[in-house]
């Protein structure tokens, strides 16, 4: 739990709430996490918009999205206090860091390999121990 | 309801029948092109509604991958976008 990770939190806020209660909410969300000992990376009203389909009879609702660096430990507190919120209809967490870990490395990959097309054979030759690895093709495997 | 996908053009049937043309005698297999692999994309947001929506069909499944030849790896990246879309009502369950 030391190291440290990254998530995405959505939250769909009830219409009925006044702009100004949304942003009020959406700071105690912030406080919350805080003082829980994370880090907020990015906030984005994502606005009103229509649900694909009904939630507590309501048919659109506010979204929020937030980006948190943290143990894990303030996502188990955020998501106890958004549950017991009647304003919050639907709240969503996704750990995104091993997924952006993973585009990473499949983009350095593929740069690695433009480069040793493009390159000398030398080149290609001194990158041998890459050249063991499994190629992305594999990954993308048709 | 049956969901007819065949019976849908969702413009990937068009592309592979250009390469079609001008091959042999060989009763030939229509190339599928994983678009994804084309544009090199890593990483499927669950947020982009405008890209997913062009995966799922009127009556709201995922389009499978032998109608859009996608490859494994980016159906699957796709099929976990379109599912956390669907739990935050981005994208609905089922259509009609």
């Amino acid at each position: 739990m030391a190291d440290k990770r990254t998530y995405e939190v959505v939250f769909i806020v009830d219409p009925k709430v006044g702009d100004d209660e949304v942003m009020r909410l959406s700071e105690t969300v912030q406080k919350i996490i805080t003082s829980q000992g994370g880090q907020i990376v990015k906030t984005e009203m994502m606005g009103r918009r229509q649900l694909a389909y009904e939630i507590n009879h309501k048919r659109e609702g506010a979204y929020i999205l937030l980006e948190i660096e943290g143990s894990g430990a303030e996502i188990a507190e955020l998501e106890r206090r958004m549950r017991v919120n009647d304003q919050i209809l639907r709240y969503m967490t996704i750990r995104v860091d091993e997924d952006r870990r993973r585009a990473e490395k499949l983009k350095e990959r593929r740069a690695r390999k433009a480069a040793r097309k493009s390159g000398s054979r030398r080149v290609a030759e001194k990158k041998g121990e890459l050249e063991s690895e499994p190629e992305i093709e594999e990954e993308y495997a048709a | 309801m049956s969901s007819n996908y065949e019976d849908r053009d969702f413009g990937f049937e068009r592309e592979y029948d250009r390469t079609m043309q001008g091959r042999g005698p060989r009763r030939m297999q229509r190339r599928k092109i994983c678009r994804f692999c084309i544009d090199k994309v890593d990483l499927i947001d669950f947020k982009d509604v405008k890209l997913l929506q062009s995966y799922i069909p009127e009556r709201g499944k995922i389009l499978p991958r032998r109608i859009s030849g996608m490859c494994a790896a980016h159906q699957r990246m796709l099929a976990e976008a379109i599912k956390r879309a669907r739990n935050i009502a981005l994208l609905p369950y089922a259509a009609d």
